[in-house]
């Protein structure tokens, strides 16, 4: 009786990875390399995604959950299309870094690792990117801001949403 | 098994060298202090609170998690230790609201006492504490995680004791939480509502959906004809909670308290269990002569019905159809009850006193409402929720003299007590099996194969010529050796009973806490319980279901047949595939 098995949406390359892992010993031992293997695809992990997971690995749910919440590589949201990171490294914290965090944080209504609702900003935090003479910096989407203050913060959201229209 | 020479507290002991400091101190009589540990569940190490001295040793270790060597030489007490004790449970009680008073477990919390015992006077830590919403979507298991203190103990008891794995530790560090998959509430969840988390959890981060004020208030009510009846298992425990002797029989001052209360009737569940036994008889004798749908599941236990909704959906049609004693009870309190007293039915309150926390899911569950969606059982209080009742209304409990229970639901034979242990439903069933399929009553009434507390029991029993293969399972780790058999035709059984809880209902989710000395879900404890429903059993004149006067009575007047329309029509019911389901 499948009538309430769920539905298998994954690509069909992941599906095949998951039951090559059944296969060998141990298979619990893949779940990390098989949820990278979803967040390189979709950018995060889906709780429909993580329920098919557990369904063809055959590990309880929970457990997939309880690995994706604890490693903080994992996403458990989509991204938005500006990927903000605010360096919290020593020398941008020194030069006010969690100030320009916290006005991102205002700006955008959203705390750490969340993403705006209109799924354009996701905002996180780096450590040291290593231009730190440049410091306190922001990178959005692999673009470097250098010596960014608090009250820039709307300036640079507005130029971005300005570009996205 | 080699046995090594150890030194605890200057006492010198010769144990097994796979036994660990706690079992080796614990031979000399020295309980070392501890939270997390459960005899019966896999050592964790989370508390920390049995650490101890091991000379050589440049740290302390777990006494709990680590096992003995030879000329190992252990200081359980020290001013130091005692000390270092003392800081991790003051710590984890900064981590703790300081709500005792307010707090359903006061007086029998683990954390509580253990504070006490260890000298806690004054809370030195004061650091930031985790806030959480208390997740009450469920009608039996409420999550209340601010109280958490993450002994993992409940974790571990869905998973190896149940087989659920519905809950695990989400986030990490401070954020660590315990919740079923992706924090979701417990209503949607594979929680099958057994309550054993609220068992095993030392403190009240899990606690059963409280009921009583909903029965206070249908008790004041001048217009509610407010009616209750008891499970077999209320009777075998609920006088732990009054200080008597483990395995004390209390009928009768139960249906004394009951009536104090002001209930109007206070019927027994157990005539509910004789009926189920006709029925489901009925039910197998057909399923035997059509060889179909064999073996045939039982259906007492709603947990057990949840889980197979959620884990083996394929066994849907191998379920007996028969609704619980406890439904087939309360439809008859709103039908045939009713008839007789000539009382309009939605006057009539039906309250249901239970072992079982999955009780309260199943009294919700729409299968088992009216056609106008009303539930044929009101409100269902667990043992620990009547306890608390009866103390309340300050009912001197143990001076109470004994009364009987009200007619016409109220006679049982001691086939009915039995539903209350493991194996009890297999008795009752074989005992009027035997009379049916050989045609005359058999003299020989205990079926000791289907007997004692183990989790898994097979036994093929002798009918006239026909062999029955049975099977009992309690705990639903256990269920599932037995179910994947079935699943893969390995084994043909003919009838298999099934209990979520260890040791069946005796063991169940609304149970008393363990009392000083004991621990929950000690086999020892259950085995007390279990010998105090046998005893009541071996007292009873009539012990066949199918000579219970009463019942016979019920099918002459109002139903007609075992197995007819209008016995189908109230006292079977039908189950379904439940989303999420269930994985392993």
């Amino acid at each position: 009786m499948n009538d309430n098995m769920i539905e298998i949406t994954l690509p069909q390359d992941i599906v095949d990875y998951i039951e090559e892992c059944k296969e060998k010993p141990y298979p619990d031992s893949y779940l990390i390399a098989i949820l990278h293997r979803i967040q390189k695809e979709f950018g995060y992990l889906s709780e429909e995604n993580m329920d098919q997971v557990a369904q063809l690995l055959q590990v309880p749910t929970s457990t997939v959950s309880g690995v994706a919440t604890f490693y903080h590589f994992f996403r458990l949201q989509p991204k938005g299309t500006f990927h903000i990171s605010v360096c919290m490294g020593t020398a941008c914290f020194v030069k006010g870094g969690e100030q320009v965090l916290d006005s991102f944080k205002y700006e955008l209504g959203v705390e750490m690792g969340e993403t705006t609702s209109d799924q354009l900003f996701t905002l996180e935090s780096s450590r040291c990117i290593g231009v730190c003479s440049l410091a306190p910096v922001v990178t959005i989407n692999g673009k470097v801001y250098s010596k960014v203050t608090p009250n820039q913060v709307p300036d640079i959201l507005n130029r971005l949403k300005e570009n996205e229209k | 098994m080699k046995k090594v020479n150890v030194t605890i507290d200057g006492f010198q002991i010769n144990v097994p060298e796979d036994a660990t400091i706690m079992q080796a101190a614990e031979q000399l009589g020295i309980k070392i202090p501890r939270l997390c540990y459960h005899p019966d569940l896999s050592i964790e190490g989370a508390c920390r609170v049995c650490i101890v001295e091991v000379e050589g040793a440049n740290k302390y270790v777990t006494a709990c998690a680590n096992n003995v060597s030879e000329g190992m030489v252990v200081k359980t007490y020290s001013p130091d230790i005692r000390q270092a004790r003392r800081d991790i449970v003051e710590l984890i009680l900064d981590n703790h609201p300081r709500e005792c008073q307010l707090c359903e477990r006061d007086g029998n919390c683990e954390l509580q006492n253990l504070a006490f015992r260890l000298g806690v006077r004054e809370r030195l830590y004061e650091g930031k504490r985790k806030r959480h919403e208390r997740e009450e979507s469920s009608p039996a298991v409420i999550r209340d995680a601010e109280k958490c203190i993450l002994c993992r103990r409940c974790v571990r008891v869905c998973s190896e004791i149940q087989g659920i794995h519905n809950l695990s530790q989400l986030h990490r560090g401070f954020d660590t939480v315990v919740a079923p998959a992706y924090e979701g509430p417990m209503d949607e969840s594979v929680c099958i509502a057994c309550g054993q988390c609220i068992n095993v959890c030392p403190v009240a981060a899990f606690l059963e959906n409280n009921s009583t004020d909903k029965v206070w208030n249908a008790l004041a009510d001048p217009k509610k004809h407010v009616v209750v009846h008891i499970a077999p298992a209320i009777r075998a425990a609920i006088g732990e909670g009054f200080n008597l002797p483990i395995g004390t029989p209390v009928a009768g001052k139960t249906v004394t308290a009951l009536r104090r209360l002001g209930f109007e009737a206070v019927f027994d569940t157990d005539f509910g269990a004789d009926l189920t036994i006709i029925e489901e008889a009925h039910e197998f004798a057909e399923r035997l002569k059509k060889n179909e749908n064999l073996p045939m599941l039982t259906s007492c236990s709603p947990g057990w019905i949840k889980f197979m909704e959620h884990f083996y959906p394929e066994l849907i049609p191998y379920a007996s159809s028969c609704k619980s004693p406890m439904q087939m009870n309360s439809t008859l309190l709103k039908t045939y009850y009713a008839e007789q007293k000539g009382i309009d039915w939605k006057d009539i309150y039906v309250t249901t006193v239970m072992p079982c926390v999955a009780k309260k899911f199943e009294a919700e569950r729409p299968e088992h409402h009216t056609k106008d969606g009303i539930p044929y059982t009101d409100a269902v209080i667990t043992t620990r929720e009547l306890i608390w009742m009866v103390k309340a209304f300050g009912i001197d409990f143990n001076n109470l003299p004994d009364s009987e229970f009200d007619d016409p639901l109220g006679f049982s034979t001691g086939a009915g007590d039995l539903f209350g242990t493991t194996g009890g439903v297999m008795e009752a069933t074989l005992r009027t099996a035997a009379d049916k399929l050989t045609g005359k009553s058999q003299q020989e009434l205990n079926f000791t194969q289907v007997r004692n507390a183990e989790g898994l029991k097979e036994a093929s029993v002798k009918i006239g010529d026909k062999t029955l293969n049975v099977a009992v399972a309690n705990g639903l780790n256990n269920a599932k050796t037995i179910l994947d058999k079935v699943k893969e035709g390995k084994k043909q059984y003919h009838i298999v009973e099934l209990m979520a809880c260890p040791g069946g209902c005796i063991g169940g989710g609304g149970q008393p806490y363990p009392t000083e000395g004991h621990y929950v879900l000690e086999k020892e404890v259950l085995k007390k319980r279990a010998k105090a429903l046998y005893a009541i059993d071996e007292e009873k004149k009539i012990r066949k279901s199918h000579e219970n006067p009463s019942i016979n009575r019920l099918y002459k007047d109002f139903l007609g047949e075992p197995g007819s329309k209008k016995a189908h029509q109230l006292l079977h019911t039908t189950y379904r595939p439940r989303q999420p389901r269930g994985i392993k």
